[in-house]
């Protein structure tokens, strides 16, 4: 696949140079590891078969996610609109859209689990922080399609309506709003659907929902409940992506 | 009527665009604006309306200074001035209506603008104008599904739907088949000469420019050099205006539409 | 015709939807209303935090600066960790999803209930997150990196897989027949016919897929699976705002960095 041979093998001493290296470094401690598969083995024959005796708790758990990741989207949806108004180059002013940019870039770049546990040291443990959580990631993203969506629209639609003498909110809604709404809705309900993904993630750092349910039980080598909230998150991504699949196979 | 003085556009510093450009339009007339391509009648009809900002120079519609309006003075100027554009520019995804009644967005409230409750002049006068413009009936159809020449006629309706002091036609036909070209002007300057609207029409056309204008300007490098009647615009003219070395294969071959426009000047006046 | 009136013989009525539509459409809406609100209630959520959020922004963002630069000497190891995880977890991955993708490719895969077993493999490993694998193996293997690899592992193989799939299946036929029809076994087929084929995917995904687990490496501390994790929350929960700060720094650059080769490499593959 790669024609030249001293750079074929040239690119595989290194390759191997860097897994020595990188195994080298890494601190790991070998004979822990070693009884691995030996644990696995019986940390799944406990996990075998799985509990849903508590399926209260684990319901609480799964409603409480739902309804973290719903009001999440549904905020995040309309605080998008005006940052990716604010991120479209040919709308904003320039200072505007570098500021914008600036947000989405920094809100991306972390992983949710890193601003959840920051929103948890500012207002404690529980859903709020998780919704806040989930907030900040749905803006980001949403924004940034919407910014997207907007920079490469037909500039013409709108020039014709600027044209008219129709003030700027007026020229939103005739001149951009029909042409991005699809695509805006189609996002939004992504999101909805990455955020019941994710809302399973942000309660292990104490952010509320399911994931904390699941964080407990490990903590408390509860293997066979963990199993049974393992599957049950399965089956609600599942659901979720089902349903996410066939609100935007309708919007078509 | 209008008034353009001195008015000058360059869009990168030193090259006009748009060179000290001054004339009257002193009746209602539909002044058609010829010229090869690249020679700023684009340009001109865009600084009117300020969708492209002139570096100087003024253009004064029925007394009032376009040019050195603030924002707020500028949307209520652009009120009085309709637009039609050469891709037709409708909002795709909205209905005919829609499009038609956005002509009176400078007119009506936020709030009836987002629920489409126009009043019922409106309206009416909408229907009226898709009636003038033969769209009855079509007011619910979507705008992409309609074909090139429906939708420049619904773009002459929403233009019309201003009741402008002026009327701005970017190459109405420069999109369309021969046949459609003829139709569209003719609805238009049909509509211009009944409502008694100035119009100041880009044309690359010439034959078309000839039979539908009552006035033409001739434009080359963004300077205004020929100003008369279709009947003054003999072969002499347009060698003028086009430039007779330009007609050669080597200098046509980037921009084809001197060439089709003028080749044969002696049939144009035929059709 | 501006006298304000309707002009006669145009109706002067026009509504953009029907009655019908117009109430299904509100009813959406009212539908969407309802369950966010519900949701935002039902949530509990103690609104007068709220009334201080500014003040404790405020108070976080002081005492986030300026960084603790001389913290660096103690994360640069992590930091390194950080991204040995995201590339061997990758590297694991390239070697499990690749032959998995040919199982769950409708026209490689030997049979059905193979089909299926691939398919249900992908489902499951995409539907648990990086950070609930990392649960899972630092039970298995105890804190530490080698966790972090797996979870990284576990997690993108059913990313990867599944692209490289979808790849499989939409490749030319061509090749691929003219190869079986000299009578080559089934391997030589998938080695000369359809591997060539799907090399540049499977580039490209290993590479996009390394630089979102740059980005999931740097979490994996959280649950005891190595890297910056770790030291981010220990910072975090002994209230060290300047470290904290200087190792956010300092995942912003990895990650915008990372982002950047990555693309710079797709772009050169493709």
């Amino acid at each position: 696949m790669i024609e030249n041979p001293l750079l074929r093998h040239g690119l595989l001493v290194l390759a191997v140079m860097y897994l020595a290296w990188s195994l080298g470094s890494l601190e790991i401690d070998w004979g822990r590891t070693a009884q691995g598969a030996d644990r696995a083995g019986r940390i799944f024959s406990r996990m075998f078969p799985p509990d849903f005796s508590r399926w209260s708790l684990l319901l609480k758990g799964v409603t409480e996610s739902v309804e973290m990741a719903l009001a999440a989207s549904f905020i995040g949806m309309i605080l998008a609109i005006p940052l990716g108004l604010c991120a479209a180059s040919n709308i904003a002013p320039k200072p505007v859209y570098l500021v914008a940019r600036g947000i989405l870039v920094l809100t991306r770049t972390f992983h949710e689990v890193i601003i959840a546990i920051l929103f948890v040291k500012i207002f404690g443990f529980g859903p709020l922080a998780g919704v806040l959580t989930l907030v900040v990631a749905s803006i980001s993203f949403i924004g940034k399609m919407l910014a997207e969506d907007i920079e490469n629209m037909g500039n013409r639609q709108m020039e014709a309506i600027r044209a008219t003498g129709a003030s700027f909110p007026k020229v939103l809604i005739y001149g951009v709003m029909p042409q991005i709404l699809p695509r805006y809705l189609g996002v939004s309900i992504y999101r909805l659907d990455a955020n019941i993904r994710h809302s399973t993630v942000v309660g292990i750092v104490g952010a509320g929902g399911i994931g904390q349910t699941l964080s407990a039980s490990f903590s408390r080598y509860d293997y066979d409940f963990s199993l049974a909230i393992l599957l049950t998150i399965i089956g609600l991504v599942f659901l979720g992506e089902f349903f996410s699949n066939w609100v935007r196979g309708r919007l078509r | 009527m209008l008034k353009i003085e001195a008015l000058s556009k360059s869009y990168t510093a030193g090259i006009p665009a748009l060179d000290n450009v001054s004339f009257e339009v002193a009746e209602p007339q539909v002044v058609a604006i010829i010229g090869p391509s690249g020679a700023g009648k684009s340009t001109l009809i865009r600084c009117i309306n300020r969708l492209v900002e002139p570096s100087s120079g003024s253009a004064i519609l029925n007394g009032e200074n376009v040019t050195t309006l603030n924002s707020a003075g500028l949307r209520k100027a652009r009120r009085r001035m309709g637009m039609i554009f050469q891709e037709y520019n409708l909002v795709e995804r909205l209905t005919v209506m829609e499009n038609v009644l956005s002509g009176r967005l400078g007119y009506v409230s936020f709030w009836r603008a987002w629920r489409r409750n126009y009043p019922a002049e409106d309206i009416s006068h909408a229907f009226n104008l898709l009636e003038r413009v033969g769209l009855t009936g079509f007011q619910d159809q979507r705008a992409d599904a309609l074909s090139g020449g429906q939708r420049q006629r619904v773009g002459i309706a929403r233009a019309l739907m201003q009741k402008p002091d002026l009327l701005l036609v970017d190459e109405p036909t420069a999109s369309l088949d021969p046949k459609t070209s003829r139709q569209v002007m003719r609805i238009l300057v049909e509509l211009a000469h009944e409502l008694n609207t100035p119009t100041l029409l880009n044309i690359h056309d010439v034959p078309l420019a000839k039979s539908f204008a009552d006035r033409v300007l001739g434009m080359q490098d963004g300077k205004l050099i020929f100003d008369g009647t279709p009947d003054e615009l003999t072969e002499d003219a347009l060698t003028f205006i086009y430039g007779e070395e330009d007609w050669s294969p080597e200098a046509t071959a980037g921009s084809p539409e001197p060439e089709e426009g003028i080749s044969s000047p002696e049939k144009a006046t035929a059709v | 015709m501006t006298d304000g009136t309707a002009e006669a013989g145009y109706p002067d009525i026009w509504k953009r939807f029907s009655p019908r539509q117009t109430l299904v459409r509100y009813l959406w809406f009212l539908g969407i209303v309802f369950v966010a609100v519900w949701s935002v209630r039902h949530l509990d959520i103690p609104w007068f935090y709220f009334l201080d959020a500014h003040v404790q922004v405020a108070d976080l963002a002081v005492r986030m600066i300026p960084p603790d630069w001389s913290y660096f000497d103690v994360i640069a190891q992590p930091l390194i960790e950080t991204i040995h995880i995201a590339t061997l977890g990758t590297i694991v991955t390239f070697f499990i999803a690749f032959p998995l993708a040919f199982l769950a490719a409708r026209n490689t895969t030997p049979n059905l209930a193979t089909w299926f077993i691939g398919r249900f493999i992908l489902v499951a490993s995409r539907s648990v997150n990086t950070v609930v694998w990392a649960l899972l193996f630092v039970a298995i293997f105890g804190p530490g990196p080698v966790a972090g690899i797996w979870a990284v592992a576990f997690r993108s193989i059913g990313f990867m897989g599944k692209l490289i799939a979808e790849a499989i299946e939409e490749i030319d036929e061509g090749p691929v027949e003219a190869i079986a029809s000299t009578g080559a076994s089934r391997l030589k087929v998938l080695l000369v016919g359809v591997l060539p084929q799907v090399l540049p995917v499977i580039y490209g995904t290993s590479i996009y897929r390394w630089d979102i687990n740059i980005r999931e490496s740097t979490v994996l501390g959280f649950v005891g699976a190595g890297g910056i994790g770790i030291q981010l929350y220990a910072s975090i929960n002994q209230f060290a705002w300047d470290e904290v700060s200087l190792m956010l720094l300092t995942i912003f650059g990895v990650v915008v960095i990372s982002e950047y080769v990555s693309a710079i490499v797709r772009q050169k593959i493709t």
